[in-house]
């Protein structure tokens, strides 16, 4: 690499600029965006105190008249809930993100520099991530703070929490299509509020057996149920049977199938949608 | 030798817009080639082209040798782009910004970092490096939007609009940036719509109009094209144009009025001398006037010259652009 490289522009004849790997590329596209919002504080604090609204909204405006199943109390039912659907409120600033940086001539500039042109999607994707393992972690807190206590094992607790990041991941992929078709950030905020019925139309914050038919259908047959399923009865462990139809092995499944569903087709629609020019 | 840039035939069409009508172009290595155009005229789009960040329709482009629409990712290793929207992370310092775009241009981190200095140091940023680009002011960032180009070394700088909106002093500044990369040998193609910053930097202006190359040459080729000087008077009265009309037609040949202005104009072979010849001429007259000035055409009566058109819509073209 060193050969390729010349101490000045100038010379008769500039070297070939070799170009960075997709690694590299997409370690220093997502360095760009963790710069971005660790020097951003309204960006970290909004996204928090709008978490933690919610909570206090569901736990202790709605939470008395929601009837959850047998002696669980709502508290317990809610917040792993809430854990698992705080990664759709992660995301909603990733689509104005991404149209800004294709509004603001960003995109552009990386697109015409000597990098695989994924990268610069997968470097937002995995700059992201670090924003919903913020959200998440923070989310747990608050979820402790009013008075969740976890039943399950500790182990399962954690791996309910990683299965929280992996969901997390593939929902950040349809908020960066969001961004992608958008055009302006305005217009991806507005876009993007089509995630939020997936969020209250879930089994996020009450059994959608409570459901009217047809909503409950839309409810049970949507990717964030079986991903919250999954989280909760890790989370719960034998104090949640009775809750489900179905075992944990069942939700982690259909959950993780869904993941790998949505990753692959809005991962590849970012990556067609991005491609184009 | 190998053009630095070849484009053949370039069409591109947005919808009903027809923004590239089969461009022609050649640079050779060595010049720097400013495409010179009112708004819309396509300067845009054929710097993106160039950048690879469009496809076009139909024609051939070769950057430095390499067929732009069949290598991109070619293409890529030997440009540097600055943007007209100058496409800077404002929540890093200028420093970081280098170092981000070092790194995916290939270099090491130290060979980044290395590299960083040395572009602080040619943009004259140095002081500034370590301060975040959202506490910069206009000049700076273009600066260092300029600098993020040529952290790479690229054998062909693209310059979209780089002074577009700058404050003239910044703009005097970002030029003498060009001039340095110039005199170190970095070929450049810029667009720009001001005929005075085509002047100053370029060696070949190109002026392009609804997608199409309607004439090039030196700036000396061109300011003949172009014309003489233009007298141009601005009336006390806008009752009285056509009588300084009728004076200045015995000055030089087609004189123009603009009623709105209260300006009357009209080129000159010999400016100084036919100035005071047109000023005894109205005093003579007992034409009362506010003003009376001795100008280079604008870039409005290049294209009145060129085309027999007015560059933009009508409207424009009756207000001398401020060249």
């Amino acid at each position: 690499m060193t050969d390729t490289y010349a101490i000045s522009p100038a010379g008769p004849r500039a070297a070939v600029n070799s170009g960075a790997g997709i690694w590299i590329s997409s370690i220093e596209i997502a360095g760009r965006m963790i710069r971005k919002f660790a020097r951003t504080p309204q960006l970290i604090f909004f996204t928090t105190t709008q978490s933690a609204l919610f909570l206090l909204m569901f736990r202790f405006a709605f939470g008395g008249a929601i009837k959850t199943h047998g002696s669980l109390s709502y508290v317990d039912f809610m917040v792993p809930g809430f854990i698992a659907s705080s990664i759709m409120w992660a995301g909603l600033g990733a689509a104005t993100g991404v149209a800004e940086d294709v509004d603001h001539g960003f995109v552009d500039r990386l697109r015409s520099l000597p990098i695989p042109r994924v990268s610069v999607l997968t470097g937002r994707a995995l700059a992201d991530m670090v924003l919903v393992v913020w959200s998440l972690a923070t989310a747990t807190v608050f979820g402790f703070i009013v008075g969740f206590r976890l039943t399950g094992s500790v182990t399962d607790g954690l791996a309910a929490f990683g299965l929280c990041v992996v969901f997390g991941f593939a929902f950040e992929w349809c908020f960066i299509l969001i961004g992608l078709l958008g055009g302006s950030a305005q217009a991806a905020q507005s876009m993007s509020l089509v995630m939020v019925p997936l969020i209250f139309l879930s089994s996020a914050y009450v059994p959608v057996q409570s459901m009217p038919q047809g909503v409950r259908q839309f409810g049970e047959n949507q990717p964030l149920t079986p991903m919250v399923d999954a989280v909760r009865s890790l989370a719960l462990g034998p104090q949640g049977h009775g809750l489900f139809a179905h075992s944990s092995g069942y939700y982690l499944g259909v959950s993780l199938a869904w993941t790998a569903g949505i990753c692959v087709v809005i991962g590849l629609l970012a990556a067609w949608r991005f491609a184009r020019r | 030798m190998t053009p630095i840039l070849e484009a053949r035939g370039l069409t591109k069409r947005y919808g009903k817009t027809q923004a590239l009508a089969g461009l022609d172009l050649v640079a050779s290595p060595g010049r720097v080639v400013a495409l010179l155009g009112p708004n819309g005229a396509g300067k845009t789009t054929f710097v993106r082209a160039v950048a690879t960040l469009l496809r076009p329709d139909a024609g051939t482009l070769h950057v430095d040798g390499i067929d732009a629409l069949r290598n991109p990712a070619r293409v890529r290793q030997v440009i540097g782009l600055a943007g007209q929207f100058a496409a800077v992370e404002e929540a890093m310092t200028g420093r970081e910004n280098l170092v981000m775009v070092g790194r995916l241009f290939g270099l090491s981190r130290k060979q980044a970092k290395a590299a960083a200095v040395r572009v602080l140091d040619l943009m004259q940023l140095t002081g500034a490096g370590d301060r975040l680009v959202r506490t910069y002011s206009g000049g700076m960032r273009r600066r260092i939007d300029l600098g993020i180009s040529l952290v790479g070394t690229p054998r062909l700088l693209l310059l979209d609009e780089p002074t577009t909106g700058l404050d003239p002093g910044s703009r005097i500044q970002l030029w003498d940036a060009i001039r340095n990369l110039v005199a170190a040998g970095t070929d450049i193609l810029l667009t720009t719509q001001y005929l005075d910053e085509a002047d100053r930097l370029a060696s070949d202006i190109v002026i392009i109009d609804h997608g199409t190359v309607i004439a090039s040459g030196t700036p000396a080729e061109l300011k003949t094209l172009a014309g003489d000087d233009m007298i141009e008077v601005h009336a006390r009265d806008a009752d009285q144009l056509p009588a300084v009309a009728k004076v200045l037609g015995t000055i030089g040949h087609d004189p123009r009025i603009e009623v709105p202005t209260r300006r009357a104009y009209v080129p000159a072979d010999d400016g100084s001398t036919r100035l005071m010849e047109a000023m005894r001429a109205l005093d003579q007259q007992g034409i009362a006037i506010e003003d009376i000035s001795l100008r280079r055409p604008t870039l409005d009566e290049v294209f009145l010259t060129l085309t027999g058109k007015p560059a933009q819509t009508t409207d424009s073209a009756e207000q001398p652009a401020n060249v």
